[in-house]
């Protein structure tokens, strides 16, 4: 028994945390999410000559074969970056069509998902129809409701974009009358992005208790610095008592997608529900330590607790997961 | 990764299942707490027979050398059978690995096998009075005379001493040195009258503990552990065995009590409750995610040596749970749960001390914030 990342996997996050901090510094952050546009394609180019959008894609389909963990590795750094990417849109699209999709579905669709080239962008929930990541420049859409788990080519499709809080990421409510069903059951993708979203609210709210405690060690008042005060360090403690424990959960269910698709249901649940929690938490807590200054649009605080409040609604609420968890535990 | 159990532990699980199912030794009798008592301390030799006692111990002192993976699946499969702890609990945990990380041959010699066998059973002097989190505080002095060391003070929370036959202690043997700095570690032989022990009334009716009042108690020099002067370093090494692993087998139980809550909740007709399902959800949430932190920190710790961060978290993981589930077991009990005969009113009133005992959660949080995330001391 080993709960632990193999060598492979630990080269594959210090070169995601390398390559994201290189790419996604706080300033390029800060000016996607200005811009309007959150997304640069020139930077999704890179990430597809390293060759993550197929990270979870069978081989033969153009991917790399691996599993949810990888993926969940990649998820929780581009979390800790706050890179804004349709990252999450296409490899969610891509596991719907893998786990869900006819031969024929897999055949025309994965191996643009794969190289990142026809990028796939799928329903991360319903509201007023299916609201879908990084629809737009999307060449595929997987929609799961108002007519059931189907594909769409986005050509053929009506995109609104709805002006969330988020700025990182650019969300579409997409109206799209027709669609070539997927045959297969998408109870597997659905709960393995779960803990794909999972993975990048752990990933951010570990970055703002990083912002957090760095924070408290160096802003001074009443001539010592503030994480010197229990009323501070305590609830930096706290903090990390959140990311710790939503994470232990968040790897513990990208492994049973991987390795015990009967455990997922509860461990998917589990995760999603503590990911949203500690994200909204740690992040708000975040602006607590920060004082005035977190309050401030200069100050980058406000992209991550606006990220994990929007992330929170997606796939499922915390309160949901944990009817479901409740059903699961025999109640 | 890999969670499942590879085919040398699952051998080690069989093993282990198969020992416990042969030897397992009942229910403890009933009758005073001295029967009770020598049961535990019978069952302690049958497993130190076959050699399980001194799991984590090195082969070369009686132990069995198992890995960390290893003593999880052997407290699991002790928890599965619901077989009874040995009784010589702090001589095994604490008492014995001091002996062996600072003790002399000699020292290992004399004390280690009895410990083992519950021939000679172990209690902890370390608390004061006057010191609880401030450990290091302590008043209870030593003073060297030819031979040995003469010991007065007062110790409280010193679980099993009317049992025990010595005392891991904790005095000042130099006041003038900087309070870290002036503590030795004694082995106190708890025969002789200048010791008394009191047992200490707690808030469910029983004493689990007692009170020490030592006037003028004799050490001699062999049963001085690590050397005049280094008390507080070789203190801080039972303190570690006593939170090491503590993780993975307090999930076990607290699953068990989960168990019991949900049957509460079903028996008591509030299953289909939105407000008792969400907290039960919360719970189990809690409980899966202290046992998977407990896991990631075995490994990293069989990898590289020391747990992650995820380590220092356990016990506040555990207490907050443990208390959270007593506290809605009575508001689904009802009176019938608050009655003085129900388990659960037992459980909410025990559960009271886990934020407390062995490092309280307000301690714990310091040091999460010192150690882990590096901030400045308050002091």
């Amino acid at each position: 028994m080993e709960f632990g990342f193999s060598d492979e996997q630990r080269e594959i996050k210090a070169t995601a945390r390398e390559f994201l901090a290189s790419r996604f510094p706080a300033e390029k952050v800060r000016e996607l999410a200005e811009s309007g546009n959150p997304y640069d394609d020139a930077l999704w180019g890179e990430m597809c000559e390293l060759g993550w959008p197929g990270i979870a894609i069978p081989e033969r389909y153009g991917g790399q074969g691996l599993g949810v963990v990888e993926l969940v590795i990649l998820l929780e750094e581009m979390g800790y970056a706050l890179a804004p990417s349709p990252f999450i849109s296409n490899a969610y699209a891509g596991a719907l069509i893998a786990s869900a999709g006819s031969d024929e579905q897999r055949e025309r669709w994965l191996p643009g998902i794969a190289a990142g080239t026809a990028r796939g962008a799928a329903e991360f929930t319903n509201e007023g129809g299916p609201v879908v990541g990084a629809a737009k420049g999307s060449t595929v859409l997987a929609l799961l409701t108002d007519g059931g788990p189907r594909i769409v080519p986005t050509a053929d499709a009506e995109l609104e974009r709805i002006p969330v809080i988020d700025d990182t990421r650019a969300y579409f409510r997409v109206r799209a009358e027709s669609g070539d069903p997927l045959p297969g059951d998408v109870a597997w993708a659905r709960a393995a992005g779960a803990v794909a979203l999972a993975a990048e609210s752990v990933g951010l709210a570990a970055r703002a208790l990083d912002i957090a405690t760095e924070y408290a060690k160096e802003r001074e008042q009443f001539g010592r610095p503030i994480g010197a005060y229990q009323a501070v360090s305590h609830r930096l403690a706290n903090m990390l008592w959140a990311v710790e424990e939503a994470r232990s959960l968040t790897y513990y269910a990208a492994w049973c997608a991987d390795a015990d698709p009967e455990a997922l249901p509860l461990a998917a649940s589990m995760a999603k529900a503590r990911a949203s929690d500690a994200a909204c938490s740690v992040t708000h807590d975040a602006i607590q330590t920060l004082g005035g200054i977190g309050f401030t649009w200069e100050h980058d605080i406000h992209f991550f607790l606006k990220r994990a409040r929007v992330s929170a609604q997606l796939m499922g609420t915390a309160a949901e997961h944990r009817e479901r968890v409740a059903s699961l535990v025999g109640l | 990764m890999d969670l499942t159990l590879t085919a040398e532990e699952q051998a080690f699980r069989d093993e282990v299942r198969a020992w416990l199912a042969e030897n397992h030794p009942g229910e403890p009798p009933a009758g005073g707490e001295d029967a009770q008592f020598e049961f535990a301390r019978q069952w302690q030799r049958t497993l130190h027979e076959a050699g399980w006692a001194g799991i984590s111990w090195p082969r070369e002192y009686g132990g069995r050398g198992a890995t960390l993976i290893e003593q999880a699946i052997f407290q699991e499969e002790m928890a599965r059978a619901k077989a009874p702890r040995p009784a010589n609990v702090l001589g095994l945990v604490m008492g014995g690995p001091v002996v062996i990380a600072h003790g002399t041959e000699e020292q290992k010699e004399r004390f280690l096998e009895p410990i083992l066998s519950a021939e000679e059973i172990w209690c902890q002097g370390f608390s004061e009075p006057g010191s609880g989190s401030d450990l290091a505080s302590l008043k209870t002095r030593a003073v060297k005379e030819d031979g040995g060391w003469r010991i007065t003070g007062q110790k409280v929370w010193t679980t099993y001493a009317h049992h025990a036959k010595w005392c891991m202690l904790l005095a000042r043997s130099d006041p003038d040195a900087p309070k870290h700095k002036g503590l030795t570690y004694f082995i106190l032989d708890m025969e002789q009258d200048e010791v008394e022990v009191r047992p200490l009334r707690q808030i469910t009716g029983e004493a689990e503990f007692n009170e020490l009042f030592i006037d003028g108690a004799w050490v001699p020099d062999e049963n001085v552990i690590g050397g005049e002067g280094n008390g507080w370093a070789v203190a801080i090494t039972t303190l570690m065995n006593e939170r090491a692993g503590l993780g993975a087998t307090a999930a076990l139980g607290l699953q068990a009590t989960l168990d019991d809550l949900i049957e509460l909740a079903k028996r008591r007709g509030r299953a289909g409750d939105p407000l008792v399902r969400d907290r039960i959800a919360r719970l189990k949430i809690a409980v899966e995610g202290l046992r998977l932190g407990a896991l990631r920190s075995l490994t990293a710790t069989m990898r590289v040596g020391i747990p992650g961060p995820e380590g220092s978290i356990a016990k506040l993981q555990w207490s907050a749970a443990n208390q959270a589930m007593t506290e809605l077991a009575l508001e689904l009990g009802g009176l019938e749960a608050l009655r003085t005969d129900d388990s659960w009113s037992y459980r909410f009133l025990r559960s009271r001390a886990n934020s407390i005992e062995g490092g309280t959660s307000d301690v714990l949080r310091n040091i999460v914030a010192e150690r882990v995330l590096g901030l400045p001391k308050l002091r």
